[in-house]
C-alpha cells in the first residue's frame, strides 16, 4: 500500500499533514514539548497575541460542561516582543512551521503586531482573531459586523507578506459571507470555528461560573455546528479551510475534510490527551492508506450533499 | 513530565469518606517530588473534557498514590474504578515543595486531606518537626500515625473538638508560635530536645485557601518563610491554556503565575491574594 500524500498549502506554507493545534489551547509550544514531538504535527498555532503585554480576565476562567467547557481567559499574553524574545528562540530546535496567531483592540493594533511579525523569518503564517468571544475590545465585534471584518482584513494584509489566514466566528448569520470578504481581501485562508459564545450558571450562588460571566464553548459539542459551518464555506470559496470545533479522533479530522476542509486543528483534544494530534495524523494517513486515497486533495469536499 | 497509562494497584476506603488510591506508574513514580501533582484522565467519564488533578500521597518505583474524598462528577466517577484498570496519567507536574533550608526546622500546617500532599515532604525533610493537622471532625485528620511513624511530632485541631483541641488549625499553630518566640522549649517528637530558635522555622502548609492565606499572613508577620500549595481549577495542568492562574507580586505591581506549572507550591511573600 503507497503511502497516501497529506502535505497542504498555505499560500507559501507547507504543512506536512494537515493536522495543527487550535490557538490557546497548546500555549506557545514549549509547554507540551515534554509530551509531544513537536515536529510530528503538520503545525503550531500559539495563543492569540497583540502588541502589548495584556493581563486577560479574572478567574474562574474556565469551566466544564457536558462534552465540552467554557473558556473566557481573555487573551492574556507577553505582548510581540515578548513573544519574539521569549518563545521564538525555542522554535531554533525546531522543523515544525510556525502560526502566530493575532489579536487587537483596534485596528491599528491589529496592523501594528502584523507588522511587527512580519520581519519574523521563523513565523510561517498570520491567523487572524476576529471572533474571540471574551475580550470587550473590538474582538467578536470586528468578526461579526462584515464591514468591520473587512477593515480588519485589509489593514492586516498590506503589513504583511504572511500567508494570512483569517480566524471565522460561528455566531453569525451567514458565514459565507465572511470567508468570501477574507478571500477578497487577499486572505489565504480561513479557519472555523472559533468557540460558540455561551454562558453556564450555578444555581445555589446564581452567580455565572465564569468571572467573565459569558465565555466560549469548545470540544466535541460543538464539533456538528463546526462542520456545517466548513462545509457550507467550502462552497461558498476557492481559498483552503482550518477547520476545527470539537476534534478528537481521527474520523473527526476525516468528517472535516469531506465537508470541505484542506486542514484542521486539534484544540480542547489536547486538554483531554495531549497525543491527540499525533494520533489524529496518524489516524488519518492509514485511513487514507486503508482506501487507497492518494492525497487530501482527493479527499476533500468529497461529501455528497 | 510523562504520560502513561497506569494501572490500578490497590483502591479502598482509607477512613470514612476517603479513598486511597494506589496505581503503578514505573515512569511517572519515581519522579516525583514532594508537592507534585498528576492528571489523572478518569475512567468511563466520557462525557468529561478535562482531566483532574491530584497531589501526590505516595510514590516510588513500585507506583502512586492519591488520596481522596467524592467532591464532584471526576471524584465520584473514579470511586468506581476496580483493581487492574488501567488509568491514564500525566505527571508529575508543577513546582513543589523546596527543601527545608540548611539549620531550619521544618513546621508542617495542613487542613483536611491536605496532609496528603506534604506525606513525601515530611518524609524527605532530613529534620523532622512539628506537624499542625486540622479538620472539621475527628474522621476528616487523617494518618496521623503515618506522620508520627516518621517521627514528627503531630498536633491536632478540629472544629468540633471532636479530635485533638477545638479550633481552627491556626489557633493551634498561633498558640505554638507564640511559645516558641517566648523561649519555651518543646519535646521533640524522637524525645530529643528541640534548641531551635524561633527564626529557624520554616512553614509548608497545603490546605482550604483561607487556611492557606492565614498561615502565609502569620508567618511574614513574624519574619518565617512559608510555602504554600495553592489549589485552583484547572483545564490543561501544563502551563497551556491559563486557567489556574493567581497574582503573583513584581517589583513593579503584579503577575499571573500558573499553579499548574510555577506553583502549585509558592512561597507566602510571592502571593498577592485577592479578597
Ligand atoms: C482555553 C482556550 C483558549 C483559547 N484561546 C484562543 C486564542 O487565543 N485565540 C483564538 O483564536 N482561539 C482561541 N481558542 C479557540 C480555539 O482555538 C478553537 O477555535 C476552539 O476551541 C474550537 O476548537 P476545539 O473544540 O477543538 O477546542 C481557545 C480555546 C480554548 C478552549
Ligand atoms: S491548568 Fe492550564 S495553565 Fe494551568
Amino acid at each position: 500500500m503507497n503511502k497516501p500524500d497529506l502535505k497542504v498549502r498555505i499560500g507559501s506554507l507547507e504543512m506536512k499533514n494537515p493536522v495543527t493545534v487550535a490557538s490557546g489551547t497548546f500555549g506557545y509550544g514549549p509547554e507540551y514539548a515534554g509530551l509531544v514531538d513537536l515536529d510530528r504535527l503538520g503545525a503550531i498555532t500559539v495563543k492569540g497575541i497583540c502588541t502589548e503585554p495584556h493581563v486577560g480576565n479574572a478567574t474562574p476562567r474556565t469551566f466544564e460542561t457536558a462534552g465540552g467547557m467554557l473558556n473566557a481567559i481573555g487573551l492574556p499574553g507577553p505582548g510581540a516582543q515578548g513573544f519574539i524574545k521569549k518563545y521564538l528562540p525555542f522554535y531554533e530546535k525546531y522543523s515544525v512551521p510556525l502560526i502566530v496567531n493575532i489579536w487587537g483592540k483596534t485596528v491599528e493594533d491589529y496592523s501594528r503586531v502584523a507588522e511587527i511579525f512580519n520581519d519574523q523569518a521563523r513565523i510561517g503564517a498570520l491567523e487572524v482573531n476576529v471572533s474571540c468571544p471574551n475580550v470587550k475590545e473590538g474582538g467578536a465585534l470586528y468578526g461579526t459586523d462584515v464591514n468591520l471584518f473587512r477593515t480588519v482584513v485589509d489593514a492586516v494584509r498590506v503589513r504583511t507578506q504572511k500567508p494570512l489566514i483569517v480566524k471565522l466566528a460561528p455566531n453569525v448569520a451567514d458565514i459565507k459571507v465572511f470567508a468570501r470578504a477574507a478571500q477578497e481581501c487577499g486572505a489565504e485562508a480561513v479557519s472555523i470555528m472559533n468557540s460558540y459564545p455561551a454562558m453556564a450558571i450555578d444555581i445555589e450562588t446564581r452567580r455565572p461560573q465564569l468571572a467573565n460571566r459569558t465565555g466560549g464553548l469548545s470540544g466535541p459539542a460543538i464539533k456538528p455546528i463546526a462542520v456545517k459551518l466548513v462545509w457550507e464555506a467550502a462552497r461558498a470559496i476557492t481559498i483552503p479551510i482550518i477547520g476545527m470545533g470539537g476534534i478528537y479522533t481521527p474520523e473527526d479530522a476525516l468528517e472535516f475534510i469531506i465537508a470541505g476542509a484542506s486542514a484542521v486543528a486539534v484544540g480542547t483534544a489536547s486538554f483531554t490527551d495531549p497525543s491527540s494530534a499525533v494520533r489524529v495524523i496518524e489516524g488519518v494517513e492509514a485511513w487514507m492508506a486503508a482506501k487507497g486515497i492518494g492525497s487530501i486533495a482527493e479527499l476533500r469536499g468529497t461529501v455528497q450533499a | 513530565m510523562k504520560q502513561e497509562n497506569s494501572c490500578v494497584l490497590e483502591h479502598r476506603l482509607y477512613q470514612g469518606d476517603y479513598r486511597l488510591l494506589k496505581l503503578s506508574a514505573p515512569l511517572i513514580g519515581p519522579l516525583v517530588q514532594p508537592g507534585q501533582f498528576v492528571h489523572v484522565k478518569i475512567p468511563r467519564l466520557e462525557q468529561a473534557v478535562l482531566r483532574r488533578p491530584f497531589s501526590v500521597f505516595k510514590a516510588d518505583a513500585s507506583g502512586l498514590s492519591i488520596l481522596y474524598k467524592t467532591v464532584g462528577k471526576g471524584t465520584a466517577a473514579l470511586t468506581t474504578v476496580a483493581d487492574g484498570e488501567p488509568v491514564n496519567l500525566i505527571g508529575p507536574l508543577g513546582t513543589g515543595f523546596p527543601t527545608a533550608g540548611n539549620g531550619k526546622t521544618p513546621v508542617l500546617v495542613a487542613g483536611g486531606y491536605g496532609n496528603a500532599a506534604l506525606y513525601l515532604q515530611a518524609a524527605r525533610l532530613p529534620v523532622k518537626g512539628v506537624a499542625f493537622f486540622g479538620g472539621r471532625t475527628s474522621g476528616d485528620v487523617l494518618c496521623v500515625d503515618e506522620f508520627e511513624a516518621l517521627g514528627w511530632e503531630v498536633r491536632i485541631a478540629t472544629d468540633d473538638g471532636s479530635l485533638g483541641r477545638k479550633g481552627f488549625v491556626t489557633a493551634a499553630l498561633d498558640e505554638w508560635l507564640a511559645e516558641q518566640e517566648s523561649g519555651v522549649r518543646s519535646q521533640g517528637a524522637g524525645g530529643g530536645e528541640q534548641n531551635e530558635t524561633f527564626q529557624s522555622l520554616e512553614l509548608f502548609a497545603c490546605g482550604p485557601n483561607a487556611m492557606l492565606r492565614a498561615v502565609g499572613d502569620r508567618a511574614l508577620a513574624k519574619g518565617l518563610t512559608a510555602w504554600l500549595s495553592m489549589d485552583r481549577n484547572m483545564a490543561c495542568g501544563v502551563g497551556a491554556c491559563l486557567t489556574c492562574v493567581i497574582k503573583r507580586k513584581t517589583a513593579g505591581g503584579w503577575e499571573w503565575a500558573r499553579c499548574c506549572k510555577d506553583g502549585p507550591v509558592f512561597n507566602a511573600e510571592e502571593i498577592l491574594w485577592e479578597d
